[in-house]
């Protein structure tokens, strides 16, 4: 324990206001400084998380959804609320190897748990291939959608690797090539408004095509 | 999103004890229930996490069939190969809905007790007999497209979402439970939902603070099985309509059948009186339009959902041409 790092989640929150004051006049108004507010007694859980190989400890009202923490409580604002309730996938994050919608999972009940976001996928200053191919191909116009589209994408090839098939296979029962038509249903939890799909499907394919070399 | 408490259990029988507590609610993958909790639909004042219990195996039966943990999540389940060779229905089903992300999260046992997305269920402004009882529904005259033509009353027309729970439904599977004084219970899953009539908020049988602790597979029945769904969109979107179908031909004819709907009810759809038609009957065309008529004669629209109605003959034609090899 005496490597984790301490993080009171409120004083952290402000820290992080005071050192990105332009940030103040979005977050004035969000849900977590609404809950601070609330005169009922919290419980307070302590969870301990391992983001992108690192140890975290927090205390948190046990409301705090995974999403929250990473943006409000830790700075990891790489991981975005888009609708807030798992229908856009922009909060894409990969816990214990599984791509999930971290607006929807609550933090205390992920204890214990290893976390990788849209930050921990570079290698030393060196972009993960599949960031690289998104860049390469353009796959993404506004890029509000795209560090959940990436995450989406890397989970999506270890869960090919794994034997996965989908919708879009015609025998279920086997291991599908990753044609367009597996990779377009693959990735129909995340939504792109800019609808750059077809560059984001041909970042996919490449990278695929390279891991199966 | 209102307090609550949370508790983690570790074990069945303290789950059991903790959640038959007034306002207190098992919370499994919680895709459906934080969503609702972020709207104050669901308002828990107690949560009691089960995600750590031992609930997420899949294991063979001495019948030859398969027992769900309930905690297995939507993705292992149809990942699993002996579910995709014996019960590709299931696997296709399961795969049919949502996204990746949420089947990695939502459980067996959770994708059952999912709450249906009527618009008016989740919108607070209007009224809805299951979200506060005695106030309407608002269904009947709004905008009733995604809502039940089968086996639902005037109190409220609300259908339930799932698709795997129709595969389920189509494969006779059994629904395994503890209660809160310890004792077990089976309840085949076709028993497991309550018909709307006066109390639309009473959705299942199930006692306060018993836990579904798995879904019980029979051996595999005999015949092709599919799995067909008809939607707004392509992927990630709910059934309009979707049949489940296991159909086994002997030469010409059928020799027996499974037909199982969703969308079109506040429960998968069993149609006994599809199967009574189709047996000893042909396997072309016609004769799966006639199992369409009977499956739907009692089927009553609301206005938007009229076109229901006929989609659900023509999909079930189209499913079972398909199982026959017709298509």
């Amino acid at each position: 324990m005496n490597d984790l790092l301490k993080l009171e989640s409120k004083a952290t929150r402000r820290g992080f206001l005071k050192t990105t004051g332009a940030a103040t006049l979005v977050l004035a108004s969000s849900p977590a400084l609404a809950e601070t507010a609330e005169t009922v007694p919290q419980q307070s859980e302590q969870v301990r998380l391992t983001i992108n190989g690192r140890p975290y400890a927090l205390n948190l009202d046990p409301r705090t959804t995974l999403l929250d923490t990473l943006r409000e409580h830790l700075g990891f604002t790489g991981s975005k609320k888009g609708c807030d309730q798992g229908q856009c996938g922009a909060c894409t994050i990969i816990v214990n190897g599984q791509r999930i919608n971290s607006c929807l999972a609550l933090a205390v009940m992920h204890d214990g748990d290893e976390i990788t976001t849209i930050e921990g996928l570079a290698d030393e200053g060196v972009l993960h291939p599949m960031q690289a191919a998104f860049v390469r191909h353009d796959g993404f116009q506004c890029g509000y959608c795209t560090p959940g589209q990436i995450c989406s994408a890397v989970a999506l090839l270890s869960e090919h690797r794994a034997g996965w098939s989908s919708y879009a296979t015609a025998d279920v029962a086997t291991v599908p090539v990753l044609t367009d038509a597996e990779i377009a249903e693959r990735m129909s939890g995340n939504i792109c408004r800019c609808s750059a799909y077809p560059n984001i499907v041909a970042a996919i394919r490449e990278v695929a095509k390279e891991g199966s070399q | 999103m209102n307090p609550f408490s949370y508790e983690r259990a570790s074990d069945i029988a303290s789950a059991c004890a903790s959640a038959a507590r007034p306002a207190a609610k098992f919370i499994a993958g919680g895709t459906n229930l934080v969503d609702l909790m972020k709207v104050q639909i669901e308002a828990p004042g107690q949560l009691v996490d089960i995600t750590r219990l031992p609930l997420d195996r899949i294991e063979e039966t001495a019948e030859g069939g398969l027992r769900i943990g309930a905690l297995v999540s939507n993705s292992a389940a149809a990942a699993d190969m002996r579910v995709r060779r014996r019960y590709p229905l299931l696997a296709q089903a399961i795969l049919a809905g949502a996204s990746t992300q949420l089947r990695n999260k939502a459980t067996t046992g959770g994708n059952l007790l999912q709450r249906t997305r009527c618009p008016y269920f989740y919108d607070t402004t209007k009224p809805c007999n299951k979200r506060a009882p005695g106030s309407g529904c608002a269904a009947l005259e709004g905008l009733n497209r995604m809502n039940a033509v089968l086996g639902v009353s005037d109190n409220c027309i609300a259908a339930h979402p799932s698709d795997m729970a129709v595969a389920m439904t189509a494969l006779d599977a059994v629904v395994e439970t503890v209660a809160a004084d310890g004792s077990v219970r089976v309840i085949p899953i076709d028993e497991l939902y309550r018909p709307p009539g006066n109390t639309p908020h009473l959705e299942t049988v199930l006692e306060p603070g018993e836990l579904i602790v798995s879904v019980l597979l029979p051996p595999p029945p005999a015949g092709r099985q599919v799995y067909r769904k008809v939607r707004d969109r392509a992927s990630f979107a709910f059934a309009l309509v979707s049949v489940a179908a296991v159909l086994d031909v002997d030469g010409e004819r059928v020799r027996a059948s499974r037909v199982a709907f969703g969308g079109l009810s506040y429960k998968p759809w069993r149609s006994a009186e599809a199967e009574d038609a189709l047996v000893g009957a042909p396997a072309t065309r016609a004769s799966f339009d006639s199992a369409g008529v009977a499956a739907l004669k009692a089927a009553r629209g609301y206005g938007r959902n009229d076109f229901k109605i006929p989609l659900a003959r023509r999909t079930l034609r189209a499913t079972l041409t398909q199982a026959a090899g017709l298509a």
